[in-house]
Order: structure tokens, then sequence, then C-alpha cells
């Protein structure tokens, strides 16, 4: 059983990293991109590391995965923010199904006017 | 008091990361906590005993699973989203308010949309986000704002004021 767990966390988050490179072929722009690379990669890698941690419990490898973890959970939505706002701001053309953009007027304007 | 915080942390992180009690180990987590304190102790909140008050902790211990639910539904929402052959998207980028005030609160308001389901954090102006929602429901901001930000905001607004 001890041995089962890691391996089934390992595969799972192998999984969810597949999905993750999937959609960033798949999916038309950036932001979409950015949506699945995000969410699936950050849980795909924290349950690898997951796994790591449970296969060689509290040393210092598993140590290293547990805080591994913790700095991708808290780093990789940051990143994923200054891509996505760096990206619009640099004037990256949203996908011509997109049915709203409140953000235009904001963007457009200099920090100092508003 | 912020430097000396910010050094015993920063030395409690190096233990957990190098996982030995040598002396020589040591003596260089010792060094480098003080360099970081010092160069880096003005970033640590102002009150930070404030961590420490059990409602607080509380709610943080509601918010965490509360969130890896809410984590996992996103990674199944995505994946749905990819694997089918039609790729049901309806992606643009809404505004939404949130009555959050504290830096701190905001970060870990925007960081939780992203990710959430279908929903990216753009940009913070003051006390509107911009959101990247990959299937927009509703024009209205005020259905965009319950969708997006309340649930969140509920514990948020208990665990940082």
């Amino acid at each position: 059983m001890t041995s089962l767990l890691p391996k089934v966390l390992i595969t799972v988050g192998l999984l969810f990293d597949l999905l993750g490179c999937i959609g960033l072929v798949r999916l038309p722009d950036v932001y979409n991109r950015a949506q699945a690379a995000t969410k699936c990669v950050t849980l795909g890698t924290c349950l690898i590391l997951f796994g790591v941690a449970t296969q060689f419990g509290v040393s210092a490898l598993g140590m290293k995965a547990v805080l591994c973890m913790l700095f991708i959970l808290f780093t990789s939505p940051v990143g994923a923010h200054a891509i996505v706002r760096g990206a619009y701001k640099s004037g990256v053309k949203m996908w011509e199904g997109s049915v709203v953009d409140a953000y235009r007027d904001v963007a457009t304007t200099k920090p100092e006017e508003r | 008091m912020k430097q000396l915080l910010s050094c015993v942390l920063t030395f409690l992180l190096w233990l957990a990361l190098t996982w030995s009690l040598t002396p020589s180990d040591i003596a260089a987590g010792v060094f480098i906590s003080i360099v970081i304190a010092v160069i880096l102790g003005d970033i640590y909140p102002e009150h930070p005993q404030a961590v420490f008050d059990p409602k607080r902790l509380f709610w943080l211990a509601v918010y965490v699973p509360y969130f890896l639910y809410f984590m996992v539904r996103a990674n199944l929402d995505v994946a749905y989203r990819v694997i089918h052959p039609d790729m049901p998207i309806r992606p643009g980028i809404v505004k939404v308010k949130t009555t959050l005030r504290g830096d701190i609160g905001k970060l870990a308001l925007a960081n939780s949309i992203t990710l959430t389901p279908g929903t990216l954090s753009v940009d913070i102006v003051g006390d509107d986000l911009y959101i990247h929602w990959i299937n927009v429901t509703t024009m209205d901001p005020e259905e965009q704002t319950g969708t997006i930000v309340s649930h969140f905001e509920r514990i948020l607004r208990r665990i940082f004021r």
C-alpha cells in the first residue's frame, strides 16, 4: 500500500501535466493558453512532488518536495498574471471569438492619468 | 522587530531545506538569514503578531480545503474543455469589484481566482479586478462579481480583515 500511493499520485500528476500541454496546443490565444498552462501544470506538478514526499517521508528529499510544492502554489499564479498582463500591454490580440473586453480602456490609459 | 522575525523565519526555512544539523550548515544558515533580514526585512507586514490570532488561523484552516476543492474542480473543468472535440469556450475579460482592503488580502484573492475554474487575474486597479474568463456566462457585472469573487471573499475577509 505504501509503495502504491506515490505511484498513483505521480501518475495522476503526469496526466494533469499532459492535459495542460494539450491545452497549450489546442486553445486559440495566449490568454486561454495561460489558463490551461497555469491550472493543470500547477496541480500536476504539485501532485508529482506530493508523490515524491509520500515516497520518501520526513527526510531531506521529502521536505524539499513539500517546500517546492508551496513555492509553486504561491508563485505560479503570480507568473501567469505577469505574462498575461505583459501580453495585453504589448498588444497581443484576443481570439476573435472573445465575447467581452472590459480591460481595453484601462490598459491603454497611462498610469498617471488614472 | 520585523528584521528579527524575518531572520527567524528565513533560518527555519533554511533548516527545512538543508535538513542537516552539522555546525557548518547552521553557521552558513545564520549568516545568510541575517543578510536576508537586513536587506528584505522591510517587506514584512507591520503587525506580524496578527498571524497568531486564533480566529484568523481557524478561517485559514477552513479556507485551505475549500480552495483545494475548487482547484481540483478547475483542473477537471479545463481538462473537459481541452479534450472536448468542439472546445466549448466563450472567452472574455470582465471587470469585477472586491471589497477587500489590504494588499495581501487582494493578492490572496487574485491568486485564488487564477487557480479556480475558468478564471485568470489579469490586473488589479484599485478595487477593480480584471479577470480573463474562459466561459463568460453572463454580461451583468453584479452576477459576474457574484460568480467569481464572492465565495472567496466571504472567507478571505475573515482572515485578512
